[in-house]
């Protein structure tokens, strides 16, 4: 029960709390660059989720049973980005073969967040943190989830704009950033939620 | 020494697993590729306008190459040299694609129409057209804030006189425009004859439509008595004119009161 709960609450801190992007500003590239329409977010959001969950259940028995045991947790970084990419590499070729349909809705997807600072970030925090596999993996997919979230509700905001008169300096990139920064303040309205439900 | 050479070696042979690995796989799982589909796409224009039924450029190339359907003429914007490359390609008749231009059915510019509101939102038809039945005194011409302007693929449409006007030799008839216009005022036209086009889709009385503007139809029957060949038929107050019937002799446009038929001749409106 206890192992359930901390769980769960690790999950939901990685969606709401500790948000990926709105929250540690990880994977904001794709934030900007693919949230323009609420399809494709999906799309971008459900390949991160799978990637990360991937990375994070490839990268954990290497760290543990072959870096940590040698004493070579500094090679963290290097080896990581050589493993999850390659992992994407071979995901993506496996998916084309068996599962096109999948293939044709993450392909484009796909080698966009091979070496995407969110997916790093999320494998290499999990080490920091001292989690353990279930732990790891419920952090991934939370982040995965969270970003999820922080995509469509930006592609609400972002389609919502593109029927307003927006003054010409601001217009593109300026508003756009903006916006992200209001959104990322409402995310400030759930500090505090997990450990108060949990604690 | 150990030091450096543990973590080189170790980097290094995952490095060298994951190449491995990606090079089996890539051999293992290899997809073969449509070669057929592939030289269709790149005959194809690449606009991925839809005009030929299917999704894209990608989708009518993998259509045709697995025999889904066997026209090869489908692409408009591509005309009869694309036509006749993917027939070479597929082994196909070529068959002949019609030449055909959109042309934007009003005549309702400043001097015809008059502004009934002072619109200061967003310059798109499909928003002004939601307020008070858009800014103009007619709702059912043309706006002029150029929705088809942003659309067209090959830059053919203008805003002329507060009416979009549209170059037949830019045009490729894609069809992105009349699938955009709010109002559905574009048409396509057949390109090689001269054929009598009525330039209002107005379908309220007479009087009222007098009212909104000066060249509207205003559904007199004048042309459908003249016309010879009966290809003019005025239904619901305003007139339509069949194309495939039409002659182009001209006769119902030296009889419009209002000066609303216009003969076809595509270069005139420029």
């Amino acid at each position: 029960m206890e192992l359930t709960k901390g769980l769960i609450a690790i999950l939901l801190t990685a969606i709401l709390t500790q948000n990926f992007v709105l929250s540690k500003f990880l994977g904001i590239c794709p934030f900007l660059g693919v949230s323009k329409k609420l399809n494709t977010a999906v799309g971008m959001s459900a390949a991160v989720i799978f990637v990360m969950a991937l990375a994070t259940a490839a990268t954990y028995p290497i760290n543990t049973f072959l870096l940590e045991k040698n004493g070579l947790g500094y090679l963290q970084t290097i080896v990581f980005i050589l493993v999850i990419a390659a992992l994407v590499q071979l995901v993506e070729i496996i998916l084309k073969k068996y599962i096109p349909a999948l293939y044709s809705a993450l392909g484009i997807y796909l080698p966009l967040i091979t070496t995407n600072c969110a997916v790093l970030g999320v494998v290499i925090l999990n080490v920091d943190n001292g989690y353990g596999f279930a732990q790891s993996m419920f952090n991934s997919v939370g982040a995965g989830l969270g970003f999820m979230l922080a995509m469509v509700m930006f592609a609400g905001v972002r389609e919502r704009m593109e029927s307003c008169d927006i003054p010409k300096f601001m217009r593109g990139l300026p508003i756009t950033l903006v916006a992200a920064s209001l959104v990322s303040v409402s995310f400030l309205g759930f500090t505090g939620i997990v450990e108060h439900i949990f604690g | 020494m150990t030091q450096i050479l543990v973590p080189v070696v170790l980097v290094a042979a995952i490095g060298l697993i994951a190449g491995l690995g990606l090079a089996v796989a890539s051999v293992v799982f290899a997809v073969p590729k449509d070669e057929k589909a592939e030289a269709v796409r790149e005959v194809l224009p690449g606009a991925n306008c839809g005009a030929c039924g299917y999704s894209g450029c990608d989708g009518y190339a993998a259509a045709l190459s697995k025999g889904e359907t066997t026209e090869c003429n489908r692409c408009t914007p591509g005309g009869n040299d694309v036509a006749k490359q993917v027939a070479a390609i597929l082994g196909l008749e070529a068959g002949a694609v019609t030449p055909q231009v959109a042309a934007v059915m009003c005549c309702g510019n400043s001097s015809n129409v008059e502004e009934k509101l002072e619109y200061s939102g967003v310059r798109s038809c499909k928003i002004a057209t939601q307020l008070f039945g858009g800014p103009k005194t007619c709702v059912h011409g043309c706006i002029g804030f150029g929705d088809c302007v942003r659309v067209c693929p090959y830059e053919a449409i203008f805003i002329c006189d507060g009416v979009a006007r549209i170059n037949p030799d830019k045009c490729r008839a894609c069809k992105m425009c009349i699938n955009t216009c709010p109002r559905h005022l574009i048409d396509l036209f057949p390109l090689d004859t001269v054929k009598a086009a009525v330039l209002c889709v107005n379908h309220d009385k007479g009087a009222q439509t007098r009212k909104q503007c000066k060249a509207g139809c205003i559904g007199c029957m004048k042309c459908q008595k003249v016309c010879p060949v009966e290809a003019v038929k005025v239904e619901n107050f305003c007139a339509k004119v069949d194309y495939d019937k039409c002659i182009g002799c001209g006769k119902c446009h030296e009889e419009c009161p209002v000066g609303c038929i216009d003969l076809y001749e595509i270069k005139k409106h420029f």
